[in-house]
């Protein structure tokens, strides 16, 4: 044991290596979590009922990545709509025209307002509502008048209640970003001799992207999730791939297991690309969001924590 | 006798029933340096702001080099202009804030690039040479790449000069450009704007700098409470102030 030195050769106050602080109550924290593990680990592994046989048999089946596709389109579908209609609804929302603001605010209210459920159940059973849609003059003649029911499959209609969904909480995300830019911004842009187009798309967009990514991150997290709704409108997601099979041979739990398992492992991935996407829009930022994950991770990790 | 580069004509302007310009006249002549000095409130920065149509005015008339702001006179009529217009009109005319307003996702470079690609058209590679020229004049050759949160105060302040030269403006308006800026960091600032001064810029500088005015304005104009109190060469204004008004702003200041 080298002998702490207070002062240097010189007598002057040395380097501090101070004694630390222990924690006794860090340590039985650690031990209790420990155990805990140890018996819930040993609970999922020999329980029989976990079948992971099964669940190792039906990871990869073809009814399984069938149902993961159709999953993954609609997330990316109605993800792309959510966007697009949120910059849309959030820009009307800021717009000068009380009409063109109020139309956007009734919108986000009814659609934040009602379950994405009754809205899905909604756009599955529309042509109970309206037999034919007609596309023409609004109050003149129509064109084309296609069946609604040949227009709108399961499949369209689990889309249309996503996206829209999304719409409206995307709107509110994006308004949150463009207002969180400082006005001076639009001012100093305008002082340039863009147009209003040119400041929101060249200089207010980028800069309130910072603020938007995290949380459509989180919608997207959340929409991957939600799209396990469709299944019961027939359309044949993740969820209703497993049911489907268990249906026919009983094992539930171990399908269950695996829809999880798929889930998870999108969300784990989304979580990575969200990582970037926030670092990409973070340049120019004062704060040192540029650190690598590793090098945060590892400050972490290391007995001085990470600051 | 040549078009003056601003003239302002009983210019009013009211936010909701607060009178900030109440009778504005002036006139800036090409090539002219204008100090504009007054205590906070006195409606200097919105004078700037109007004119370049940064805030309507609610009465009176505002001319940039013999045309109107913000509008078109046909007969007895006068018609808004569209936003297109007001932009072109804009782009002629450079602007400097107090709080720099540099684009933060961009560069140094790209703040100094962006209006000429996106608003004048002109190549990229063409921009970008002027653009390094033009920093290099306000001495920032090695902060190209530099974003906003990396540069000090004086140094974005002389980013944001070099953003406004960039679009070639006929005038050029600071809105109190140092006085974000910590005191040692004002010279450099100030220097930048001299120079341009001496290249024959006209400029409309609202500023508390008296040394700056004295220097280099050709008018100081002294306002107050929404009016001009007394406009003049530094010499008289400062130096020698007629109005009750002016002496005692003087007094604190200096």
């Amino acid at each position: 044991m080298p002998s702490l030195e207070v002062t240097d050769e010189e007598g002057r106050p040395a380097e501090i290596r101070a004694v630390p602080v222990r924690h006794p109550g860090r340590w039985v924290a650690a031990a209790i979590v420990v155990v805990l593990a140890a018996a819930g680990i040993r609970s999922v592994v020999t329980n029989p009922r976990f079948e992971w046989s099964v669940f190792g048999h039906y990871m990869f089946d073809e009814r399984v990545l069938e149902g993961l596709r159709v999953t993954l389109e609609l997330t990316v579908i109605a993800m792309v709509i959510g966007v697009a209609l949120g910059i849309v609804l959030a820009s009307m929302r800021l717009s000068p025209n009380p009409l063109v603001s109020g139309s956007s605010w009734l919108y986000i209210w009814f659609f934040r307002g009602t379950p994405v459920l009754v809205q899905l159940i909604f756009w599955y059973n529309i042509a109970a509502l309206y037999p034919k849609i007609g596309l023409g003059i609004p109050f003149g003649p129509s064109f084309v008048h296609p069946d609604a029911n040949t227009l709108i499959k399961p499949f369209t209609a689990a889309i249309l209640g996503l996206g829209l969904n999304e719409g409206a909480y995307m709107a509110e995300i994006v308004r949150a970003g463009i207002i969180s830019v400082d006005e001076g911004q639009s001012d100093a842009a305008q002082a340039l001799g863009m147009t209003r187009l040119q400041t929101m798309r060249r200089v207010v967009l980028p800069q309130a992207m910072r603020v938007i990514i995290p949380p459509t991150g989180n919608e997207t997290i959340s929409m991957l999730k939600t799209t396990s709704l469709v299944s019961v409108i027939a359309v044949a997601d993740l969820l209703y791939a497993v049911t489907n099979i268990a249906s026919t041979n009983f094992k539930l739990i171990p399908l269950l297991i695996v829809a999880s398992t798929w889930y998870l492992l999108c969300t784990s991935i989304l979580y990575v690309g969200q990582y970037y996407l926030e670092r990409y829009y973070g340049r120019g930022s004062s704060r040192g969001e540029d650190a690598r994950l590793w090098e945060r991770m590892r400050a972490l990790a290391s007995p001085h924590g990470g600051r | 006798m040549s078009t003056p580069m601003v003239l302002a004509e009983g210019v009013h302007k009211r936010f909701g029933r607060n009178e900030v310009l109440r009778g504005i006249d002036l006139e800036v002549a090409p090539g002219e340096v204008m100090c504009l000095l007054g205590p906070s409130g006195s409606g200097k920065s919105t004078f700037l702001r109007c004119i370049n149509h940064l805030e309507k005015i609610n009465r009176g008339r505002l001319s940039v080099d013999g045309e109107l702001v913000g509008y078109r006179q046909e007969g007895e009529r006068l018609h808004e202009l569209r936003e297109s217009e007001v932009a072109r009109k804009r782009a002629e005319i450079g602007m400097v804030f107090q709080h720099f307003n540099l684009f933060g996702h961009m560069t140094a470079l790209e703040n100094t690039t962006c209006a000429p690609i996106r608003v004048k058209g002109v190549p990229r590679e063409q921009a970008r040479g002027r653009a390094v020229e033009l920093l290099g004049r306000v001495g920032l050759s090695d902060k190209l790449d530099a974003y906003p949160a990396q540069l000090s105060g004086g140094q974005k302040q002389r980013v944001a000069i070099a953003r406004a030269l960039a679009m070639e403006p006929k005038l050029m308006l600071f809105d109190e450009p140092t006085s974000a800026l910590d005191p040692e960091l004002v010279g450099d600032v100030l220097d930048a704007m001299k120079q341009l001064a001496r290249d024959g810029m006209t400029m409309v500088v609202v500023t508390h700098e008296m040394g700056f005015a004295k220097e280099v304005a050709d008018t100081v104009v002294f306002m107050d409470g929404g009016l001009v109190v007394e406009s003049g060469p530094p010499e008289q204004v400062i130096a020698d102030p007629r109005h009750e008004r002016t002496r005692s702003f003087l007094s604190k200041v200096l």
